[in-house]
């Protein structure tokens, strides 16, 4: 193939100012990314120093104190004198989160288990794009199957009304799925083929390799899975506020009216003023959250480590 | 002789990668397979252990036998044929665990749990293996800790654990540097006083040191099999002679 020889060759001395256009491109670009990642940081810090500013204030000037409102059991924001105990709101959603993930944590770890090592095929191709599927229903919908399906099959199979720390675990449990199965699955097929080779050498057994390798090794991972979940379960407002009752107080059975940080912030938020005390306890309230949520983040970076090493 | 491989076919799908291999190889002894890349011999090598029963769509045809028995038959064990059968592969896979659960890791599949009979498997297998000396101090660390040569023989280690007939070993020192290769080279001729070793390696130099007899392979053929001293002095087919003079491969 004969290529036509370049006709005028651009000389480093004869040409020296076309450059000058590539430093203005050069800049534009930088320019652009610099101003996005600069609002998105402004973003964030405003939202941090809005909601800790806010939440901050019921302590700080308003004479409410930090132990009552984490160790208080009554919440009366509206009484004479106020209380703001949140505890029971804290431990709804600690209960209703934690649960959520010793439901979903083994469904999703044997999922991912199916999905790598027994039916690669047919994990591929149907049970994970099924799964994805999860993470895109609204919660509002998870909340309405909850409160039709689930509400009245607890109401029908254990004393009490169905509605309650049970029914948010178990409506959670399926919505935060996704994300355990998901990183578990990355998590198994990032795992060095050697490893498996060198367990079935020995003359493990497929059962063998996974209980006694696969899952001690991809351990780290998995957790950073639940932590996640976790994470997504405790800031899930609507759909567990739509099952779990909503009735402030530290419930006596799984099955008993109660609540959750999020499902109490939707419900009054509304029904305040901007600055009274009422509304800036509610405040106080997303600062524990954003709190927890900072915490959950701090764990996967831990684990994350350990996968490392 | 320990294995008899008798007319062995085996398809990758459509790909035929051995074609009618016949071959026999005695106890006790060391034995290379050399020839260019994609000739066949860590197919035939992974086909003594059955670790291509993991790959979808190989075929075989033929038979193998180790110790008179046909592996390939439907009441053949394959959990127990790999426990007989050990295999290094050729990057070391220690598993993330500590030295002596990677070696006490074989053990205890095949249902040894107390404490003084592994304790006493960990020191025979590491001595064996000659790393004994160097880890015996620190057994709880971690094997990822340990230099490539080093992880090198604790997987020979972890295969010795259970107490295996045959070796098999994959290029086994193709990644690693020259001092480790030599020690894992002179192991490989202690070891064969107990073991039959069957070894692939790139590196005809090596074969010619270590082995008692040299398998040679071209396009999934044993074009020549006999005692390394003959086949590089005086080989019998032509391109088993192009092969080692270096003239391709």
């Amino acid at each position: 193939m004969n290529l036509p020889a370049p006709n005028s060759r651009e000389d480093l001395a004869t040409k020296p100012n076309k450059f000058r256009k590539h430093v203005m491109e050069e800049l534009r670009g930088k320019a652009f990314v610099y101003f996005c990642v600069l609002l998105l940081v402004i973003t964030i810090f405003s939202i941090v120093y809005f909601i800790a500013s806010r939440g901050l204030t019921p302590f700080l000037s308003q004479g409410v104190s930090i132990k009552d409102m984490l160790f208080g059991l009554k919440w009366k924001p509206e009484g004479n004198p106020p209380l703001f105990g949140a505890l029971p709101f804290l431990f709804g959603s600690f209960a209703t989160s934690i649960l959520a993930a010793v439901i979903a944590a083994p469904l999703g770890f044997c999922a991912a288990v199916f999905m790598t090592e027994i039916m690669p095929k047919f994990g591929k191709s149907a049970l994970q794009p099924a799964i994805e599927l999860l993470a895109g229903i609204p919660s509002v919908v998870y909340g309405f199957v909850g409160l039709s399906v689930v509400v009245p099959f607890y109401r029908d199979t254990f004393p009490g009304q169905g509605i309650g720390i049970m029914a948010g675990a178990t409506v959670l449990s399926i919505m935060i799925l996704p994300t355990v199965t998901t990183i578990a699955t990355d998590a198994l097929r990032s795992l060095p083929n050697g490893l498996k080779e060198g367990s079935y050498a020995l003359g493990a057994t497929r059962w063998q390799t996974i209980y006694r390798m696969i899952l001690p090794t991809a351990l780290p991972s998995l957790l950073t899975g639940v932590v996640l979940g976790i994470a997504r379960a405790f800031g899930e407002a609507l759909a567990v506020q739509m099952v779990i009752g909503n009735a402030p107080h530290i419930p006596h059975s799984l099955f008993e009216s109660a609540t959750t940080l999020t499902s109490i912030i939707t419900q009054s938020m509304g029904n305040t003023t901007s600055g009274s005390l009422h509304n800036n306890a509610l405040w106080s309230l997303a600062l524990i959250l954003l709190l927890m949520t900072f915490l959950f983040v701090f764990i996967v970076r831990v684990l994350e480590r350990r996968v490392k090493r | 002789m320990i294995i008899e491989i008798d007319k062995l076919q085996l398809y990758y799908t459509d790909f035929h990668a051995l074609k009618n291999v016949n071959l026999s190889i005695p106890e006790r002894s060391v034995t290379a397979f050399i020839g260019p890349s994609g000739c066949g011999k860590s197919t035939l090598l992974r086909t003594l252990n059955r670790m291509n029963d993991t790959i979808p769509g190989v075929r075989i045809e033929g038979k193998v036998d180790i110790q008179g028995r046909d592996i390939y038959s439907s009441d053949m064990e394959v959990e127990f044929l790999r426990k007989k059968v050990g295999m290094v592969f050729q990057q070391p896979n220690p598993f993330p665990k500590s030295i002596y659960d990677n070696v006490a890791y074989g053990p205890r599949l095949h249902g040894i749990s107390k404490k003084s009979e592994l304790d006493a498997i960990v020191e025979k297998s590491l001595r064996s293996a000659s790393l004994w000396n160097e880890v015996k101090d620190v057994l709880k660390k971690s094997a990822w800790s340990l230099s490539g040569g080093q992880q090198q023989r604790l997987c020979i280690a972890r295969a010795l654990a259970v107490e295996p007939e045959i070796l098999l070993m994959d290029e086994s020192t193709s990644a690693l540097d020259p001092i480790s290769t030599t020690k894992i080279e002179e192991l490989t001729r202690e070891l064969c006083q107990n073991y039959t070793i069957v070894m692939v390696t790139h590196n005809m130099h090596q074969a010619a040191r270590i082995s008692d007899r040299t398998v040679f392979f071209l396009n999934g053929e044993v074009v020549e099999a006999s005692d390394t001293q003959s086949l590089f002095s005086n080989p019998v087919d032509q391109r088993t002679e192009d092969y080692i003079s270096g003239r391709f491969g």
